[in-house]
């Protein structure tokens, strides 16, 4: 008899999630599949709302990565205000903005690697379940847990300074936004007691970096064999190959480097993606038109960005990324686990990018807004923290959101992560009688390495219990159990 | 007695109906002005909270419920190291266990649940919810009155 075994909810990642994996008859995995429970309602829900009320309401959506859609929201609305598609604001517009999203990035890289990734890597796939999370961190590598806790802290106060207020920030508007940064803020930042400021910050996030490829040199089989698959890459990259994590063009790479989108204007993105649906997901399937549904699937998120951009434009990361470029001899890299070393650059390079920005003198500039002749429809792309996060929306003669397409980075990711289960599901799985807690950590490692943000924006106490669920061909259950 | 002796903070999604009563018992309080109190609202808590919190004599962590009694209920809590799955975002109980395992300070924590009804994507509170917020709100400030004599 078949067997088929269910995690449900993933652990440690947003919202609802649920892993099945069914077994054959004699016992090798048959099928996998990752479930992820998305709200569509929302593209729905802003229909009719004035256009410039979406930059607010999209917050609603996620309680983790907020400014990621209060700013994809701006930057389509600074096309409907005529204020161009991302070069047309002004110098202070530009630089506040990014200061914020790189905030954000920093914020959430720092809650990854400390938070969801340094307990797999410290106690390892089949490490006591009691200690490996956060508290288990903080327990024995405690100089590791300080250095989460105020990384996040810091980039949450560049939030809370540029988008306003940490909840429902209101700092980016069509066309611009509607505050500078204060000197007094600016200072903070810069000279902050010890360590909230902006050169310990550099340090800790370059000392993250180190420990992963120390990491790497003496755990080299674990990081570079787990779940390992080909794959297509795309981000956007400034119009020179730079990472540019704000604005710039489509770029996609295929698994041997090749570029099968290069230079796009990202307002005729949907030229080049469509998206599938699938009777057994809530989630769409995005791909490249020009490969179709089956071969045109694609990866985003920091390492798809370390893969597509030719460099990066601040001194230390582009160090780490030549590295991480030379591990592979130049060749795009699939290697899941390797997600979490390009993620960490990532942070390295979001630090820079955040002390070049808070000693430029064009924060305390009071040009804020752009204005020029409207537009019907706009589209705003950038790259949030888990990949590249599409927001587009066409207004009506009462300037109401008449129509709204979002494709968020979690389901850009939707085939890839599937893959990964699959891989390894596979490789744990097959053959097995017993299902462990390690294997089933397993499972959830390859998700986590994706960083996936179920759009959970809810999280009122007693909800989402973890339940695992074992059935079998016929749907009976084998067995369950709550976490 | 320290600008922070009593630290309140309130966590939900204010786009998200009575998810926000976390966040609105904070915005409430903050008018009040009582010498003592230290606020805070977010989305979620996370781990700088442990840093936020390790100030404190006393913690209280207001959120909306979707079990608790009716209208709200106030309890101690005792820090834990039991990590909800969903991680980017922490349990009050395990923000104390690692503000101790990190900063060694034990601040007095309680929960403030407010039984909430509602959880789409809108603004404002249901009828229900905003019953149990004003109930709740009374309580808080006898509470924080009763702890600020205490310490």
């Amino acid at each position: 008899m078949g067997r088929k075994i269910t995690i449900e909810p993933v652990t440690r990642v947003e919202g609802h999630g649920k892993v099945t994996i069914q077994l054959d008859d004699a016992g090798n995995v048959a099928q996998s599949r990752l479930h992820i429970v998305e709200f569509r309602g929302f593209e729905r829900f802003v229909q009719g709302r004035p256009y410039w009320e979406a930059p607010v309401l999209v917050q609603r959506l996620c309680g983790i990565c907020p400014v990621s859609h209060h700013l994809a929201a701006a930057k389509a609305l600074d096309v409907i205000v005529g204020a161009g598609t991302g070069d047309g604001l002004t110098p202070t517009g530009e630089k506040m903005r990014r200061l914020m999203h790189y905030g954000q990035m920093f914020q959430s890289h720092a809650l990854h690697f400390f938070h969801l990734a340094s307990p797999d890597l410290l106690f390892g796939a089949d490490g006591d379940p009691a200690i490996r999370n956060v508290i288990g961190v903080a327990l024995e590598h405690k100089d590791l847990a300080v250095q989460g806790v105020m990384m996040r802290k810091f980039g949450q106060e560049i939030i809370r300074a540029t988008a306003g207020k940490k909840i429902h920030g209101t700092g980016a508007i069509p066309g611009g936004i509607n505050k500078n940064l204060s000197i007094e803020e600016r200072d903070e930042f810069l000279k902050g007691a010890d360590p909230l400021n902006i050169d310990k910050m550099i340090d800790w996030a370059q000392a993250a970096v180190d420990f992963f490829k120390d990491y790497h040199s003496k755990n080299t089989d674990y990081i570079d064999n787990f779940s390992v698959f080909p794959s297509s890459h795309l981000s956007i990259v400034r119009k020179d190959g730079a990472m540019d994590l704000y604005h710039g063009v489509l770029r996609c790479i295929d698994a041997d480097g090749n570029k099968l989108l290069d230079d796009i204007d990202y307002q005729d993105y949907y030229k080049h993606i469509g998206e599938e649906v699938r009777n057994w997901s809530y989630m769409k399937f995005p791909y490249l038109r020009k490969l179709g549904m089956e071969k045109g699937w694609y990866t985003v998120g920091p390492l798809a960005r370390c893969n597509t951009a030719d460099f990066i434009p601040t001194p230390l990361a582009q160090k780490e990324l030549e590295i991480f470029k030379a591990y592979t001899k130049g060749k795009p890299n699939h290697m899941s686990m390797h997600m979490h070393w390009a993620r960490l650059i990532e942070l390295l390079h979001s630090a820079e990018v955040m002390k070049e920005l808070l000693n430029d003198p064009d924060l305390q500039k009071d040009d804020l807004v752009t204005k020029g002749t409207k537009q019907k429809e706009g589209v705003g792309l950038l790259e949030a923290p888990r990949g590249t996060l599409f927001h587009h929306y066409r207004i009506n003669d009462l300037d109401q959101i008449e129509m709204a397409n979002l494709i968020v980075s979690t389901t850009n990711n939707n085939e890839p992560m599937n893959r990964g289960v699959n891989y390894v599901a596979n490789e744990v799985f097959n053959g097995q009688k017993e299902i462990s807690e390690g294997m089933m950590n397993k499972v959830e490692m390859v998700i986590r390495a994706y960083d996936p943000c179920l759009s959970c924006a809810t999280h009122a106490l007693g909800q989402m219990p973890l339940e695992v669920t074992m059935v079998d061909s016929d749907g009976t259950v084998l067995s369950q159990r709550r976490k | 007695m320290k600008e922070n002796s009593i630290y309140v903070c309130g966590f939900g999604n204010p786009g998200r109906q009575d998810d926000g009563l976390g966040p609105a018992i904070v915005n409430r309080l903050e008018d009040e002005n009582i010498k003592g109190i230290a606020t805070d609202s977010n989305y979620q808590l996370n781990i700088e909270d442990a840093d936020n919190i390790s100030g404190s004599d006393i913690v209280i962590f207001v959120d909306a419920s979707i079990e608790a009694e009716e209208p709200f209920s106030f309890k101690k809590i005792e820090p834990s190291a039991e990590i909800t799955f969903t991680t980017h975002s922490m349990s009050p109980e395990s923000v104390v266990a690692l503000c101790i395992d990190i900063y060694g300070k034990s601040p007095e924590a309680y929960v403030l649940a407010i039984r909430g009804y509602e959880w789409e994507f809108s603004e404002g509170f249901s009828l229900k919810a905003m019953n149990n917020f004003n109930e709740a709100y009374r309580f808080l400030l006898e509470k924080i009155n009763e702890m600020l004599n205490s310490i």
